[in-house]
């Protein structure tokens, strides 16, 4: 096998074909960098969520348990969810503004389902460092963030405060009339 | 270095031999009979008809008695498993994952009252085990614990060969062995049965004494695909899926190692080529 | 080594960084430009390969603690949650058991290796002390680790273990109460064991600094086991010592990739993938192959504390070895005694850890009865584990001793250089 190899070793003044001798060393280390960077992806890897976790993505919810004006709060991918029954009155102000100034426009009609617009499906973690913001504070009759007073409306959009965007509205789909499935 | 390579993979073989020992002392029970698994080799893989048979004989014979509670539903979906399809490579959207899982009944909390109720299974949920705890599983089978199948055909020596073995080898008990009452005669499930033989001394009968009755009877699982219900088809079926339940990324594990061997032989080559050259004008 | 470093910083960020931590220049005199006997065979790259066996246990062990339970309930679900679950799981997990296998196969090799080429001889006896400490600490944490998954095998394994120290006299028994932090190996003890599980890999590392630090102060030894006179005997680390170490690596590799990935389980037992049972003991109970021998040596002496200490003895021979061996020739190439008594020594370890598989009262011969000596029979493992384990202590306190002062040696070149281009001649 030694007898194979060209005429030359390490230090170039020896002769033979540099290019040939350098190409062997370049191919091993290439080789063996390439496993070691192909090893560390599993190492990557394990950290995103398992298999169990992943099934666990999507729920299913019953509204009937939600009365008008009431909110239930579940617990969807390990973070609150806030699934609230809203009122006429609730509807109807968050309609009114929805040509009002705002950091992150939307209208009332798209964080919401057709001819389903007293649910309102958001995530219960303030935009700006995941708190859970209370229902009933601030000014615009919707959500407030206590740890740095972020306001959102009855929409879930925010209107005062440090958060950048709106409360998240997740995939989610009417199973039947009182039915959703989230995720 | 070939021999010197040859001397090393001597030693290591004898220390594997070494390890290997305790693995044939089995209790004095029959080695298992011999049986060609479609799992077996270096490019081994479950055979998926066989599979969906096996789990018909678990979920008709063998789950009256034993938990499988390791695997989930969505297990039955994944690559490799019994109802795996390329159509639905996230197993949750598996149709038949969905349909086995609507068929059993798992324990829960109503959200609202707090009590405790039945609700349809999901995807995500494991198996339902047959009785609440281990005490009510005893109570129901003569003071026995049917084991847990999750992780019975890696839990023997003699792997699924073993399980196969047991369940299709029941035989009537030699003359002069005392049968004990909720006891069976098994020539390859492992005992000592030195006091129950009244024979001679040097030839006490191989095997044990095994609380389960034979469990397998022909034709008492109809398979879908038309394969003839035999004692021996059911046991070798539900032994290959109790391999699957035991060891579900087997095919990942073995795809993984030909790619990752077959790269290492080529990094020892170029690797030993670097190494001649470099000291090609060293003596040594 | 000893002589001033050649490193040249060569940028400015280089010469800045040199006069403030010298880190580069210590990382370039240690494995670049360190001169390194040009006559090292293939067993000494198992120094390398070590490191690897090392750094692998780490990674996979830190990462199968991000998953991992170390609870009595929740223990061995959670390894079979890695199984199943974790992304990759199944292959950190394989790595993780079948490399501490490689571990004890590389370790053993160096060690056998250091006997052989009389590696442990001055000035190197810190240097083979440091190797025992990290070999102890190894045992320990092999010990601990195969706790862990809380299978049946792991359980009693832990129960046998720490009964032993229920022989010493007095204190016997508090100690081990202390060891299981109540009246059985249970939740306490799985919980500190895994603590210790996560400490002493570390120790471990700190003590191969320390161990390297001592192989680089005193260089090292090769297969002639006689000091590098002259530049001619020597070749610098990189890329001579690096190329060769990376190729054994690979080959190594190979045999640790066949064991993960196409019998993970033939090393370990089918018991543990039952979960622990205080209530029913496997049927036949063996620790790891690694530890066979000595759990060999254990079940020779009939009485429990002298069989505990004879266990402790074994090892603290080889901690002794370096005061054991009075002679003057490092190197059993030119001890052909020496080199007799060394390979029976060898098969000796084998037989015994051969014997730590069996059932001490099993025939060594099938069907044949011999006669009742301390009551079992001549053709048994255990009078096989006897005569064993007395070879194994003679050859540390009688053989080694004695030969040194007696033997004949052969002539032990002047120089490196010269044997070994006549060898080669040879060869050709």
């Amino acid at each position: 096998m030694a007898d194979t190899a060209v005429g030359a070793t390490t230090e170039p003044e020896h002769g033979g074909d540099p290019s040939r001798r350098d190409f062997i060393h370049i191919a091993a280390v290439a080789a063996a960098a390439g496993g070691g960077a192909a090893l560390v992806w599993p190492f990557i890897d394990q950290m995103n969520p398992s298999a169990d976790t992943r099934a666990l993505a999507s729920t299913e919810f019953d509204l009937t348990k939600v009365a008008e004006g009431q909110q239930v709060t579940i617990k969807w991918r390990g973070k609150p969810l806030f699934v609230r029954n809203r009122t006429k009155a609730e509807i109807a102000k968050a309609v009114a503004d929805d040509s009002a100034a705002m950091k992150d426009p939307a209208t009332d009609a798209s964080r919401v389902k057709p001819g389903k617009d007293n649910w309102l499906i958001v995530g219960g973690n303030c935009t700006h460092l995941g708190c859970v913001p209370t229902f009933g504070g601030g000014e615009y009759g919707g959500w407030f963030c206590p740890c740095h007073g972020s306001v959102y409306d009855t929409s879930g959009r925010i209107r005062k405060g440090p958060a950048p965007t709106n409360l998240v509205v997740p995939d989610y789909a009417f199973l039947t009339d009182t039915k959703v499935k989230i995720g | 270095m070939l021999r010197k390579l040859s001397v090393i993979a001597a030693a290591v073989g004898i220390l594997v031999a070494g390890a290997a020992g305790p693995a044939l002392a089995n209790g004095g029970a029959l080695k298992a009979k011999e049986v060609h698994w479609s799992f077996e080799g270096p490019f081994g893989s479950y055979d998926q008809a066989q599979l969906q048979r096996g789990f018909k004989v678990y979920r008709e014979v063998c789950a009256a008695c034993h938990s499988l509670k390791l695997v989930s539903f969505r297990n039955f979906g994944d690559r490799g498993g019994p109802f795996y399809s390329e159509k639905y490579p996230n197993s949750n959207d598996n149709p038949w994952v969905k349909a086995i899982a609507k068929d059993y009944e798992v324990n829960d909390i109503d959200s609202e009252t707090g009590d405790a109720i039945k609700r349809p299974a999901t995807s995500a949920d494991h198996f339902p085990s047959p009785f609440a705890n281990e005490a009510a599983a005893r109570a129901s089978n003569g003071g026995a614990l049917p084991p847990d199948m999750s992780l019975l055909a890696k839990a023997r020596e003699e792997g699924p060969a073993h399980i196969y073995s047991v369940v299709t080898g029941y035989v009537d008990a030699p003359k002069g062995l005392t049968v004990p009452t909720g006891g069976h005669y098994n020539p390859y499930f492992p005992g000592d049965l030195s006091s129950a033989w009244h024979g001679d001394h040097k030839s006490v009968p191989a095997g044990g004494f095994i609380a389960m009755a034979p469990p397998l009877k022909a034709d008492l699982v109809t398979f879908d695909d038309g394969t003839k219900s035999t004692v021996d088809q059911q046991g070798k079926d539900v032994a290959a899926f109790l391999m699957w339940a035991a060891e579900p990324k087997l095919e990942e594990r073995k795809q993984t190692g030909f790619a990752v061997l077959l790269y290492l032989i080529i990094l020892s080559g170029l690797l030993y080529a670097s190494y001649k050259t470099v000291w090609r004008n060293e003596s040594h | 080594m000893s002589g001033h470093s050649t490193y040249q910083p060569k940028t400015g960020i280089e010469r800045w960084l040199d006069a403030r931590l010298p880190i580069v220049r210590l990382g370039y005199d240690s494995f670049v430009d360190y001169p390194t006997p040009r006559n090292l065979n293939y067993w000494w790259t198992f120094g390398g390969i070590l490191s690897l066996c090392l750094a692998s246990q780490l990674i996979t062990g830190i990462i199968l603690v991000m998953h991992y339970n170390p609870s009595a309930q929740g223990a061995f679900a959670s390894v079979e949650h890695i199984m199943r679950d974790v992304n990759y799981g199944w292959l950190i997990r394989y790595m993780h058991a079948n490399g501490a296998s490689m571990f004890f196969i590389a370790v053993y090799i160096h060690m056998l290796r250091g006997l052989y080429y009389g590696s442990y001889k001055a000035p190197r006896e810190v240097l083979w002390l440091l190797g025992c400490v990290i070999y102890l600490l190894m045992m320990a944490t092999a010990f601990m680790g195969y706790v862990l998954p809380w299978g049946q095998m792991s359980f009693h394994g832990a129960v046998v273990i720490t009964n032993l120290f229920g022989a010493l006299p007095l204190v016997g028994e508090s100690i081990t109460t202390w060891l299981w932090g109540g009246f059985a190996v249970d939740n306490p003890t799985l919980n500190r064991f895994f603590s210790l599980h996560y400490l002493l890999p570390f120790m471990i590392a700190g003590v191969v600094i320390l161990h390297i630090w001592a192989l680089h102060v005193v260089g090292q030894n090769n297969p002639t086991g006689v000091d590098p006179k002259s530049k001619a005997d020597t070749v610098p680390f990189t890329p001579y010592a690096t190329v060769k170490d990376g190729f054994a690596m690979s080959v190594f590799l190979i045999l640790f990739a066949f064991f993960v990935f196409y019998m993970p389980n033939a090393l370990g037992h089918a018991d543990n993938y039952v979960e622990a049972n205080p209530l029913v003991t496997p049927s036949h109970i063996v620790p790891e192959w690694y530890f066979l021998p000595f759990y060999a040596i254990l079940r020779a002496v009939p009485d429990k504390l002298m069989g505990v200490l004879a266990m402790f003895g074994a090892i603290a021979c080889l901690f002794a070895l370096p005061w054991l061996d009075t002679s003057k020739v490092r190197s059993m190439r030119y001890r052909p005694t020496a080199k007799i008594y060394f390979v029976f020594f060898l098969v000796v370890c084998i037989i015994l850890g051969f014997c730590g598989a069996k059932l001490p009262d099993d025939p060594v011969i099938p069907h044949l009865t011999t006669f009742q000596l301390m009551g079992s029979d001549l053709n048994s493992f255990v009078w096989l584990s006897r005569v064993a384990s007395l070879y194994y202590f003679a050859f540390f306190l009688v053989v080694l001793p004695v030969l040194g002062l007696v033997e004949k040696t052969l002539p032990v070149p002047d120089s490196i250089a010269s044997p070994a281009l006549s060898a080669d001649a040879k060869k050709g």
